[in-house]
């Protein structure tokens, strides 16, 4: 039985349509992340859950309970929040406390749980301090503490991490899945920050214009996109305009260029397609004066960009088409700018989508 | 401080101290006879002075209490659920400004007399409870903006939705998370009203009830050197009352401070920081 389900839950907002139909079921102990840009409906599906939104229509289910007009106090969730959210007025093991004060717990019980809680998050050390005394980080440990503190149901997570700087994002991310795990508590965390939905997710729902684009594990939604926004919104992808040349072979035309996609098999030869190419599957060969083997796009580099371990290229094909290609930064040098080149991948390494 | 600063500041030092100094000197002057505190003893002598300090003093912590009571939630409310119409509960909130007190008193006088029955007129409207009505009304605009501004400093959406999720009722949120958090704030807008009925003499003297700025100004009619002693009595309780506030609000961040202070050997540099500002 699914531990959280999200039943067709539709919202509007005046003649905006924030939720158009959004379901999907959660197992216990399962970490999913709802992704997308500002106003795809992720924070709104989140709020529903916690009892802040009420949907128009739809359901919420936890443990086979309906939950949808319960009031946010009785539904046992604990809470992270994109603003800072400790009560000033507390110290950190206070805020810690409060959930568990609401529940009148023993005070010898609730220490218990507050010292514990507070190691987990390797806040030993700061019990007694106050929310401005501790850093942006440290805060978002303490409110992590403070929404675990309570055994809630279920997690949620509302962009918790993006107001910090970048190196802390990366550290609290890890270690936020680490405890989610370590507790096995059943976690949605929404976030427009698709290294971090990937990074931490069992199972990441993409989401644009109100509605789930694909739902799917980290892998699937990154190496095989099913809509053309996840493609252009997850990682940075070639897209480009193509036509079915051989439906046997499987060989598209890019705008006159012949090139082997082992995708586009038994699609009918003169249909329009589109064609995905991440820029790590390239390879490029340099042209000195030589004629380019058939089989793969002829152009000259435009642009180079050096990003650490690759480097990234710009090329210009002659045929029109635009292409970024990521090169391993030892072996760059030889794609300086107006290098001629050739693109090549390999042929089961393309995405087709229908025009 | 550059010099021209020193010199606005002087101004404005006299501008305040001058009349002050000149009424205490007034205030210890006995005619021809030199200096003395004839005027003190004689004001301490009259029971009158007593009777109505203690009578504005409760009508003005018993106003305080009603207008707190009442602004706060409200103050709270329209911000988290109702920011629409936060203009207009603005506007509404300045009309004791625009509206005269003596049209106040009477206008309130009208409309409570004209639809009470009698009991509640007996209790009610011919009762100094009447006043403490007026003046709630009266101090609405300095409470409503002290209170304003406190809650705009603070997150009260995320907080309250944070206790909230961690199983808060409204009434523990208000008073364990909201209200600890605006009191700075909750102290200003009671100071305010506070002050406000220990100074309010046209709608007591039309009401017909003898208050403290009553007195002031009917001993002020008669006798020059009390009247001159009692205002210099009156301002010392201001600020009395002024310094207990004030007293009240620090308390809290004191300890907070302490706190710091004990924790700092391993307080991070960015805390230190603040310490300093603070």
């Amino acid at each position: 039985m699914p531990h959280l389900e999200l039943q067709d839950l539709r919202k509007q907002f005046g003649t905006h349509t924030a939720l158009g139909g959004v379901s999907v079921s959660l197992a216990e102990g399962e970490f999913l992340s709802l992704l997308g840009p500002s106003g795809c409906g992720k924070t709104t599906a989140l709020r529903i859950i916690a009892g802040f939104l009420q949907p128009d229509s739809g359901r919420i289910v936890i443990a086979g309970e309906d939950v949808t007009s319960r009031a946010p106090n009785r539904r046992d969730i604990g809470m992270v929040f994109q603003a800072y959210s400790l009560f000033p007025n507390m110290t950190a093991a206070q805020n810690v406390a409060f959930g568990l004060k609401v529940r009148k717990w023993p005070s010898a019980k609730r220490d218990a749980r507050v010292g514990e809680l507070l190691e987990i998050v390797g806040l030993s050390h700061a019990v007694d301090r106050y929310p401005h005394q501790l850093s942006g980080g440290m805060q978002q440990r303490v409110a992590l503490a403070r929404a675990l503190a309570i055994e809630p149901r279920v997690l949620l997570l509302d962009e918790p991490l993006s107001a910090l700087d970048a190196l802390v994002r990366v550290q609290l991310r890890e270690e936020i899945r680490r405890v989610q795990t370590q507790l096995g508590i059943t976690t949605v965390y929404v976030t427009h920050d698709q290294e971090e939905a990937l990074s931490v997710s069992d199972r990441v729902a993409v989401m644009y214009g109100g509605g789930i684009e694909q739902l799917g594990s980290p892998a699937e939604i990154y190496g095989a996109p099913a809509t053309r926004f996840v493609a252009e919104f997850i990682g940075t992808m070639n897209r480009l305009e193509s036509r079915v040349a051989e439906s046997e072979g499987g060989a598209v035309d890019i705008n006159g260029a012949i090139v082997q996609v082992d995708a586009v098999r038994g699609r009918p030869a003169g249909q329009d397609v589109l064609l995905l190419l991440r820029p790590e599957s390239i390879t490029l060969e340099t042209l000195n004066g030589k004629p380019p083997a058939p089989g793969g796009l002829a152009g000259e580099v435009t642009a180079q960009s050096f990003l650490g371990a690759i480097t990234r290229l710009k090329i210009a094909a002659e045929n029109g088409s635009e292409l970024i290609a990521n090169v391993p930064s030892t072996g760059a040098q030889a794609f300086n700018v107006a290098q001629r080149v050739v693109v090549r991948f390999p042929s089961d390494s393309a995405r087709v989508l229908d025009v | 401080m550059p010099i021209s600063g020193m010199v606005a500041l002087a101004i404005g030092a006299l501008y305040f101290l001058v009349p002050v100094f000149a009424t205490i000197k007034f205030s210890v002057e006995q005619g021809h006879a030199g200096f003395g505190l004839q005027a003190y003893r004689q004001i301490f002598d009259d029971p009158q002075f007593r009777h109505t300090l203690w009578f504005s003093v409760q009508l003005a912590l018993e106003t305080t209490v009603v207008t707190m009571a009442l602004m706060v939630p409200t103050v709270y409310w329209v911000h988290l659920r109702l920011p629409k119409i936060r203009a207009a509960v603005e506007a509404v909130t300045i009309l004791p400004f625009v509206v005269p007190p003596i049209v106040l008193v009477v206008g309130l006088f009208d409309f409570f007399k004209s639809f009470s029955p009698d009991w509640l007129l007996q209790d009610f409207v011919f009762s100094p409870k009447f006043l403490v009505c007026a003046y709630v009304v009266l101090s609405l605009p300095f409470v409503y903006r002290a209170l304003d501004a406190g809650i705009r400093a603070v997150d009260i959406q995320t907080l309250t939705e944070a206790a909230e999720s961690l199983g808060a009722s409204r009434s523990r949120t208000l008073f364990r998370v909201i209200l600890p958090n605006l009191r700075e704030a909750v102290l200003a807008a009671c100071l305010l009203t506070f002050v406000i009925v220990l100074g309010e003499f046209t709608i007591a003297s039309i009401a017909l009830y003898q208050t403290f700025p009553v007195y002031i100004t009917t001993i002020g009619s008669a006798q020059a050197y009390p009247a001159a002693a009692l205002t210099v009595i009156s301002v010392g309780l201001t600020f009395v009352a002024a310094a207990i506030f004030l007293v009240l609000g620090r308390i809290g961040l004191r300890k907070r401070r302490t706190a710091l202070a004990a924790g700092m050997t391993s307080v991070a540099p960015a805390a230190v920081a603040k310490l300093g500002e603070a």
